[in-house]
């Protein structure tokens, strides 16, 4: 088969399923006799045109930037996390008890506590399917779903029989204290004269930036990434060079569920500053088809994590002012996860013949 | 606790184990014949939908089904073009199909009906109702077997016992049958079967599809008789559980109906929090119970009891040589 162009093999192959995608979506909307353009219109209003609409969608971006990470680094270990989800929960576990009985003087040392205890209630959470993996051959993309389920019953449990403060009816730790309140976007100055009115985005948006560059740097530029991505690309070629398998499963699974997990500092200490029952709500899940839409590049990631963002923020918009209901979402998540990860051959192929069509074209001229 | 509260358990155990058996014979089907499924939650929350609806307009459960059945089978034809056609990767085709039935559910449910994404209430003949089984009365006063007959064997939906015999049928044609060789071949090794001139691709669409019929059941059973009417996320995980009881099962058809029943009986005992403290002495959180089933399955999964070797060629999809 004929080989795309490189910039059409980043760009075009992306856009293309996305548009797949969106004109579905707006057969979808077609079929429920609502109108598509009107849809478009009320969520591109509601997320993107005025400074609060931004505060949301930034806030969601950033949980979506810490999951497409995670599954991006399982994938080029050539392992398919989909336990984002329960490893989000644990994090925000992590952060409610990091947060909950030490008094810390100031948010950032209170910050660096969570972001710590996140990530290592995640990592640790991602560490039982990947030593399986490694060592018993059991399948971790049927351990990670297990894992998921297994972790909503522990939090129900945790946060009901354990973490509730006595007296209290609904299923939710404590308020955290004060001091550990992480600055919003309008109360950061410079930000705040953007972002006048309260928003749940928060400085957590720049770690997630920042955690986009250390994956790129650890995936590009060090050795391990350099073991992990080979382990990905060809099991037996990397265990003939002297990689050896478990290192390399066990440390892409503790860092993927570590990502995972420290998307609890965004939602669990960021905005909700409590926690609540199933506080991930789909995060973790969403992490797939960013990194499927990323083509698994922190940069495309990013990019594909702010659509997403908006998509959410949009999302809640239609729920609000249209007869659309809020699970439209689900539906292009769906059909994006789809296109882009599971029908990718077919749009290459498409595109391909297309390609090949012009080049003999060409040929025929000359 | 008395013999009347075992019988009531064990009569919810075979309610509950039936969705998840349907579920995981139909997963059998597919993974045998190497399509890997996790999208069987979706093919059931989309049968449970289609047949709640239809059943609701047209009074008649039967149709309801068959409705059912088709709703799930558009879900696995994307399937199969995805991942046989077009060779993408089966485990990702399956997650975005369960998105996809999530969320289109509710949107198709929200507009025929405007009830927040539900279907209206069934009821008679939009329902499949319990039925009797011949003499279930007559017995009822023999001492022990005479209501274990009465309360746990009879008196359940049609579709329940069809479950049952399902198992039967598909170990008949899996291990009785030309196609059952053949479709345990192809889950195995595809060059074989393509070799001795049979169509691969033939081969796993036809399973691909039973496993679309059995889902279509499942999702049936849940909208039409175990409960009356579709809910927003009313299969609430139960085709990972029956993968997991798949799983558990080895792949094989009357162990799969064993483990759907543990897992059932799991469900049942989530149910009466009440009866297993009073048999354990000490009080079981609800959450253990309800994630039993999945630390069973990891068990399982690690190889602690008995190891669990999936179809060879499963996952792969099939390029022929040319």
């Amino acid at each position: 088969m004929d080989r795309l162009p490189r910039w059409a093999d980043v760009a075009l192959v992306p856009l293309v399923s996305l548009t797949l995608a969106a004109i579905i979506s707006a057969l979808v909307i077609i079929a429920i006799g609502q109108d598509p353009w009107e849809a478009i219109t009320v969520m591109v209003q509601g997320s993107v045109m005025n400074a609060y609409g931004w505060g949301y969608t930034l806030y969601y971006a950033t949980s979506f930037i810490f999951t497409g990470l995670a599954v991006t680094v399982a994938f080029h270990a050539g392992l398919f996390n989909i336990g984002g989800e329960g490893q989000a929960q644990l994090g925000g576990l992590g952060v409610a008890l990091a947060v909950l009985f030490i008094p810390w003087p100031h948010w950032t040392i209170a910050l660096l506590a969570a972001a710590c205890g996140a990530a290592l209630f995640g990592a640790a959470w991602a560490a039982i399917p990947a030593y399986l993996q490694a060592k018993r051959g059991s399948h971790i993309v049927i351990t990670t779903i297990m894992f998921n389920y297994i972790a909503a019953s522990l939090m129900i449990f945790m946060l009901v029989d354990v973490l509730r403060p006595p007296g209290k009816m609904d299923p939710a730790t404590d308020n955290f204290p004060p001091t550990a309140h992480l600055p919003s976007f309008n109360e950061i100055p410079g930000l705040n004269l953007i972002f006048t009115s309260g928003v749940p985005a928060n400085v957590t948006f720049f770690i997630a930036l920042a955690m986009a560059v250390v994956v790129w740097l650890l995936l590009w530029r060090t050795r391990l990434g350099y073991q992990i991505r080979a382990f990905g690309k060809s099991e037996p070629a990397a265990r003939y060079a002297g990689i050896n398998p478990t290192r390399i499963i066990m440390i892409a699974m503790l860092i993927s569920g570590g990502l995972a997990g420290l998307m609890a500092i965004n939602n669990v200490m960021g905005e909700a500053e409590r926690l609540l029952g199933n506080s991930a709500s789909g995060a973790g899940f969403i992490g797939i088809a960013v990194a499927l839409m990323g083509r698994n590049h922190p940069v495309g990631v990013v990019l594909a994590a702010l659509l997403f963002g908006f998509l959410f923020q949009g999302g809640a918009e239609l729920g609000l002012w249209t007869k659309i209901p809020i699970e439209l979402r689900t539906v292009v998540q769906g059909l994006v996860i789809l296109f882009t990860g599971a029908l990718d051959m077919m749009v290459r192929m498409l595109l391909t013949r297309i390609f090949a069509l012009f080049r003999t074209s060409k040929l025929e001229a000359a | 606790m008395d013999y009347s509260t075992l019988l009531q358990i064990l009569d919810s155990t075979l309610r509950l184990a039936t969705p998840l058996l349907l579920a995981c014979l139909a997963g059998l089907y597919s993974e045998r014949a190497g399509v890997f499924d996790i999208g069987l939650e979706g093919k059931m929350l989309t049968a449970a939908m289609c047949a709640g609806a239809v059943a609701f307009y047209t009074g008649n459960a039967w149709i309801g089904a068959l409705a059912g059945i088709a709703g799930s089978m558009i879900f696995a034809l994307i399937h199969g073009v995805t991942s046989i056609t077009f060779r993408g990767n089966q485990l990702i085709a399956g997650v975005a199909l369960n998105f996809l039935a999530s969320g289109m559910t509710v949107l198709v449910a929200q507009s025929l009906f405007g009830q927040g994404g539900r279907t209206p209430p069934l009821e008679g003949g939009a329902r499949f109702n319990p039925i009797d089984l011949p003499i279930a009365d007559a017995l009822k006063d023999v001492p022990v077997l005479g209501p274990f007959y009465h309360e746990v064997i009879s008196g359940h939906s049609i579709l329940v016992y069809a479950a049952f015999a399902i198992v039967a049928l598909t170990w008949w044609v899996l291990y009785r049958t030309r196609y059952g060789l053949r479709l345990r071949a192809v889950g195995e090794n595809p060059a074989a079967v393509d070799t001795a001139g049979v169509s691969v691709k033939g081969l796993r669409f036809s399973a691909v599809m039973v496993t679309g019929v059995l889902c279509g059941l499942a999702g049936a059973y849940m909208a039409t008789a175990l409960q009356a009417g579709f809910g927003k996320e009313m299969t609430a995980g139960r085709g990972y559980i029956a993968l997991a009881a798949l799983i558990f099962a080895k792949w094989r058809p009357v162990q799969a109906m064993y483990a759907c029943l543990l897992f059932g009986f799991f469900q049942a005992l989530a149910l009466r929090p009440d009866v297993v403290e009073s048999v354990v002495q000490f009080k079981v959180p609800v959450p253990f119970l309800d994630a039993l089933p999945y630390i069973l399955t990891v068990i399982v999964l690690a190889g602690f009891i008995g190891k669990a070797i999936p179809p060879r060629a499963g996952g792969e999809p099939y390029v022929k040589e040319r």
